[in-house]
């Protein structure tokens, strides 16, 4: 049990949804979420497709902890083929959206082909409609969402859904869910906006059953013991958000600025979740109202704010003047120190409309500031972009870009081309800050060697959540290891990327491995699921994963090749703070990191380790 | 010689007056050591877990025998941001 085992086949193309028994044999060999949706997805679909064609399927899934009782279980990913990195694209979201899915009685549902018109899904238990969207087709995901509520006249449906992003081809263009929680990166709203697919709308009530009950509650209980008791997700995350890092990060001298030009940012303090904190000077409140939990969190890291009503951003707009979804760490890095603004209220509204129009709020801001270089380097002018200055800095021009993108008009449907293909235009590819055409996350791999091993290798580009070796290299999470060192790394990221695939394919928040590892899970799953789970199977199951997604790369047309990284970080060296002098020790990394992953000096999976992880 | 002192989080209420955006500047004397510079500011040793000066990482040992320098940054965090003790 936890397995629904079931899942929903829609065919937009023939207007059908069937019922299917979830393959239990696979189950065992890659848990759920991200590993088993990886399987069907991988074994269904052609790896030449042309992410946006409707050839291309889209799968919504869960793990089978999500909608019980474990902490942070309310998890739900999308795979598909990433509009943005055409790489295979696995993004995760919390919020309820994935627990009222499985509570439904689905593991996952698997979008093919493509509607003729707008549509939405709407699921109600075993009752599955395929409905026209032409009221909701260019409306925001904020509008979308009232608006499905409101016509099925229940404030307790659970909706996913692409804003005006997504519709225009936005390549970073996320599905949102619950107002403010997204899968956001790879482009996976691209995706469902090329297949017509306005929202999934799901009313669940069927319950999610356990194999072993009792020794389940005993299990989640230990886990949630040892979440409060630690510090980090019992006090950190709660108080400060991932924000808290800001600060750490600017000090460590690893926080890419103005396009990675620079790795520390004076304005960070400007930003952090210290300032989110502190009483504004022109209205005496903080930005920071409260903090929030997705389902079944017992850690509730998530952000509420206000922007100051005066503010240029939100005067005389009332709709913005009410608590939404904040800031967290990567976004206030990229909406701020990557673009040089320092601006915590224009952050917080640009951070707004990323959550009402469906866009992954990285990416948006990292192509932002590739935009602001090549403005600043004369490559662009105010011809190119519609009469915005865009000098690095520019906090209005941050704002209406945000409006601009959202809707995927003007110069912001440049932007929304993401920065390899924006700079290509421009003849700048060099300074696009990506990995196989994803932006950079919020950590300079100069300053932070293994981050560079991490984006190089990530399968769906640069990711700071495919192995955030962060924790250990600057937070001594299991343990300390030096930022600045290359060795040893290779083994480390191994490490973290295996972990992470186990706990994306469980239906559990990754924000629970700064307390828990995989022995903390292991037992959950174990008695929550069918089958032995031992911390070894799940390690087996990381490393079968990531195979499995790297085996899907190479026959996308990816090679070793595109385990890159950007020549500004390999290149020139770091102007400031404790990595001044210092590029990135990709070279040395990469190879170690094939052989302790038993891959050919090319990076291919040896047939030794195909056969040792039964692929 | 002076120092700047940066206190993030909650260890931030035990900054120097005149401190801004969670720093100040501080007199110490020659031979000062992280814990010196905490202790004289009140600051409980066992909140400071992540110890950083101009950047780098002071692990625990360190902390009590690593002298500062005129114009070093030592900058802490409570465990709420990881780190070690
Ligand atoms: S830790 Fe944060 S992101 Fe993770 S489930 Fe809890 S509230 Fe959501």
């Amino acid at each position: 049990m936890a397995w629904a085992r079931n899942l929903l086949r829609v065919d937009l193309s023939k207007g059908t949804s069937t019922n299917e028994p979830l393959n239990m044999e696979w189950a065992q060999k890659y848990l759920g979420q991200r590993g088993l949706a990886t399987k069907y997805f991988v074994e269904e679909v052609d790896p030449k497709v042309d992410p946006l064609s409707p050839k291309n399927k889209l799968i919504m899934t869960t793990g089978p902890l999500t909608g019980t009782s474990a902490s942070t279980a309310g998890r739900y990913s999308v795979v598909t083929k990433g509009a943005l990195t055409g790489a295979i694209a696995c993004s995760n979201s919390g919020g309820f959206f994935g627990n009222e899915l499985k509570n439904a009685g689905y593991d996952m549902i698997i979008f093919e082909g493509k509607a003729e018109k707008p549509v939405y899904l709407m699921v109600e238990n075993d009752s599955v409609q395929i409905l026209d969207a032409a009221e909701f087709w260019g409306a925001s995901v904020w509008d979308t969402e009232e608006g499905i509520k409101t016509k099925h006249g229940d404030p307790l449906i659970r909706v996913a859904s692409i804003g005006v992003s997504g519709e225009q081809g936005v390549k970073f263009a996320c599905i949102v869910n619950d107002m403010d929680r997204a899968a956001g990166r790879s482009g996976v709203g691209t995706v469902m906006g090329s297949k017509n697919l306005k929202a999934v709308a799901v009313r669940g009530t069927l319950g999610v059953a356990v194999d072993d009950s009792k020794s389940f509650m005993a299990a989640a209980a230990a886990g949630k013991e040892v979440l409060a008791g630690n510090a980090v997700t019992g006090e950190g995350l709660p108080a400060f958000g991932t924000q808290v890092l800001m600060n750490v990060i600017n000090e460590t001298g690893a926080l890419p600025t103005h396009n990675h030009r620079d790795v520390q940012f004076e304005g960070a303090n400007n930003i952090s979740a210290e300032a989110m904190a502190e009483p504004r000077e022109s209205d005496g409140k903080p930005n920071l109202v409260t903090n929030q939990a997705c389902f079944g969190c017992t850690i509730a890291c998530g952000r509420v704010s206000t922007i100051d009503r005066n503010h240029f951003s939100v005067k005389d707009r009332p709709e913005y003047h009410k608590a939404s979804g904040g800031l967290e760490y990567e976004a206030a890095w990229a909406l701020g120190a990557a673009t040089g603004v320092d601006d915590l209220d224009a952050l917080t509204f640009a951070n707004f409309i990323c959550n009402e129009q469906g866009i992954d709020p990285i990416s948006f801001g990292a192509t932002v500031g590739a935009a602001m270089e090549m403005y600043e380097d004369g490559v662009i002018s105010t011809k190119d972009t519609g009469g915005i200055e865009l000098n690095f800095g520019n906090a209005e021009a941050l704002c209406s870009l945000a409006e601009l993108t959202g809707k995927g008009e003007g110069f912001g449907a440049e932007i929304g081309l993401g920065s390899k293909l924006l700079c290509e235009k421009h003849g700048k590819p060099e300074l696009s800050m990506s990995v196989k055409g994803q932006e950079f996350p919020a950590y300079d791999s100069r300053g932070i060697q293994g981050m560079g091993l991490t984006y190089a290798t990530s399968n769906r580009g640069a990711c700071h959540l495919r192995s955030y070796t962060v924790a250990s290299e600057v937070l001594g999470i299991p343990e300390k290891t030096d930022p600045l060192e290359t060795d040893g790394k290779a083994g480390l990221v191994k490490a973290f990327q295996d972990a992470t695939a186990a706990f994306d394919s469980a239906g559990l928040c990754i924000f629970t491995s700064f307390a828990w590892t995989l022995d903390d899970v292991a037992p959950q799953l174990d008695a929550a699921c069918e089958g032995e789970w031992s911390t070894d199977k799940l390690l087996e199951v990381g490393e079968r994963i990531w195979n499995l997604e790297r085996q899907f790369n190479m026959a996308a047309g990816f090679t070793g090749k595109d385990d890159n990284l950007p020549a500004r970080l390999v290149k020139d060296a770091a102007k400031t703070g404790p990595a001044e002098g210092k590029t990135n020790g990709l070279g040395k990394m990469l190879p170690e990191y094939y052989e302790v992953r038993g891959w050919t000096g090319d990076g291919v999976p040896s047939n030794e380790t195909l056969d040792r992880l039964s692929l | 010689m002076i120092i700047r002192i940066k206190l993030y989080a909650a260890l931030g209420k035990y900054l120097p007056d005149g401190a801004v955006k969670n720093e100040a500047d501080m007199e110490v004397a020659i031979g000062t050591t992280p814990e010196v510079a905490f202790t004289s500011l009140n600051v409980p040793l066992e909140q400071c877990h992540l110890v950083l000066i101009n950047g780098l990482f002071v692990p625990p040992p360190e902390r009590a025998t690593r002298t500062l320098a005129n114009g070093d940054h030592l900058a802490a965090w409570p465990p709420v941001a990881g780190g070690v003790r």
